[in-house]
């Protein structure tokens, strides 16, 4: 007797319906140009819009700039993370349930939203109060990694053993110096590792997040975009992959020299 | 008093060391324009307070719900048919680069020369499509198909392309490589033994990435509306340079919402269909 076949649920097909459903949905309502790309001369400008960005731009000056611009980016990206470092720190405390119950659950919903919203966003809303330059820029890293960063060392300072603590306070010591020497060098290590992470992405972050005005390599881009300077902004595009480049690089040979 | 009789033995180290890493850090607060004073001067705070205190209310006239609801659909919309593209020059990539698939590698573990150039050239355009994050091929592709959804869809696609070939490619390359070789070495056409060697088992990862890509997709096009990329975004870029603090609200909880909800399908398809 042949086996019968197994039972096959009716769900997945289903599910897989569904996407094709929203992709097709996708493609209906969005209204795109499609007119553009297959007119017989669209080839011919798209050729011509990608020769405007040879050569790029090398005049000394621009270059000076653009080397400035870089360094405006690897500042806000550090500067950025200090704040959420010292700012996911003090977010962290109560997150981690040191002042009860409703306190942690108040601070969580808090990180919470400050992750959510992401940093370009932050950026474009910060400007209202920082105005433009990368001091909005800065703020915004800021913000966003203070969320992130702060429930990622608060779940690393619940995890840690309570019992040095507990002993030095029973032996008299004062609450902040028995958190410093007690608590915080057991869960040092990983939040330290968590905030390198976050200043790598942070890096990148900041490389974009001028589009929007905030400083940065990002607003050099923006600008030359949008007086239609192809050169110039190709030599910023390259700096950006540059600067990606080794930051990766960087990362990839730290974490293999820390990991042997 | 506890602390005089008890001097930290560190003491010294730890003040250098805080010295120095101020030293350090003062040039780069000068270049980051680090003024926080400037928050607190009674222009700014007049705007940032005025923009706040419309915050308290989000505005919700049905007209405007329904422009936002309109704009969210949008942003999933651009997220969908961009990774619905990139997956058109993504899997036909895979195939290239993907090192198991090469016939001559078999035997002789070693690859034709002109095989392994194509794979490298192909391997390098994908490492450029990657690299120049989402955000700027938005910028580039609203300068040349102007403002809107087109921007958005193609920068999507193309830097999602990159990404996906990419770890297809390693998750193939990963999986035991014993059926499709002996599927290969027996004469089996290569998309067949692509099929039936190597997909079986890595289904589940590819999908799943897939998924996760997808839910990043929608974040990504939400954001590169502020650059004029269509959606959510771009319709928050312009509330807020009106500074209307009640509308900012508004999508704002919908942005959150609508990650929230991307995060949630994202994990019941993965668990459905991993």
């Amino acid at each position: 007797m042949k086996p019968s076949p197994p039972p096959r649920s009716l769900g997945t097909p289903l599910l897989l319906l569904a996407l094709l459903a929203l992709v097709v949905a996708s493609f209906a309502s969005l209204d795109l140009q499609w007119a553009a790309f297959f007119a017989p001369d669209a080839l011919g400008s798209a050729r011509e819009f990608l020769a405007g960005f040879a050569p790029p731009e090398t005049a000394p000056a621009f270059l000076m700039k653009t080397l400035g611009a870089l360094w405006e980016t690897l500042a806000m990206s550090l500067v950025g993370t200090l704040l959420a470092v010292i700012g996911g720190l003090l977010l962290a405390l109560p997150a981690s349930g040191r002042s009860g119950g409703v306190a942690r659950g108040f601070t969580r919903v808090l990180l919470n939203v400050l992750r959510s919203i992401p940093e370009l966003v932050w950026a474009s809303l910060l400007l209202v109060a920082a105005g433009l330059g990368p001091f909005a820029g800065t703020l915004a890293l800021g913000a966003h990694t203070a969320g992130v960063l702060g429930r990622l060392f608060a779940d690393a300072l619940e995890n840690v053993a309570p019992q040095p603590e507990a002993a030095l306070r029973d032996n008299g010591a004062a609450p902040l110096a028995a958190f410093l020497y007690a608590t915080l060098p057991q869960a040092l290590p990983q939040m330290l590792s968590y905030t390198l992470y976050r200043w790598e992405n942070n890096i990148r972050a900041a490389a974009v997040l001028g589009v929007v005005g905030a400083g940065g390599l990002g607003q050099m881009l923006k600008y030359h975009l949008s007086l239609f300077q192809m050169q110039s902004a190709a030599t910023v595009v390259i700096a950006m992959l540059l600067l990606v480049a080794c930051v990766d690089a960087a990362s990839f040979a730290l974490r293999r020299a820390l990991t042997r | 008093m506890a602390l005089a009789r008890h001097p930290d033995p560190a003491w010294r180290g730890r003040v250098t060391a805080t010295v120095v890493c101020l030293l350090l850090l003062w040039p780069m607060l000068t270049a980051s324009e680090f003024k926080p004073w400037l928050l607190l001067d009674a222009q700014s705070l007049a705007a940032a307070g005025g923009f706040l205190s419309d915050f308290l209310r989000p505005a919700h006239d049905p007209e405007f719900l329904a422009m936002v609801a309109r704009d969210t659909w949008q942003t999933i919309a651009i997220a969908s048919a961009g990774l619905t593209l990139a997956l058109l020059g993504a899997i036909p990539a895979t195939l290239v680069i993907t090192e198991r698939l090469s016939l001559s590698r078999l035997g002789t573990r070693r690859m034709r020369v002109s095989s392994r150039i194509v794979r490298q050239l192909l391997r390098w355009v994908l490492v450029f499509l990657r690299s120049v994050p989402e955000l700027v091929w938005a910028l580039l592709f609203v300068r040349i198909v102007g403002l809107g959804p087109t921007a958005g869809v193609l920068a999507i696609a193309l830097a999602y392309a990159g990404m996906l070939a990419k770890v297809y490619a390693e998750i193939l390359e990963s999986s035991d490589a014993h059926a499709l070789d002996s599927l290969l070495a027996n004469g089996s056409p290569r998309l067949a033994a692509l099929l039936y060697g190597a997909l079986p088992e890595s289904s589940a990862e590819l999908v799943s990435y897939t998924v996760y890509r997808w839910e990043c997709a929608i974040r990504g096009s939400a954001v590169m509306g502020f650059v004029g990329a269509g959606g959510l975004g771009q319709r928050m870029d312009e509330s807020t340079k009106m500074m209307a603090g009640g509308e900012v609200a508004t999508m704002l909880i919908m942005f959150v919402l609508l990650v929230a909800l991307a995060d949630i399908v994202s994990k019941l398809l993965r668990r459905r269909l991993g």
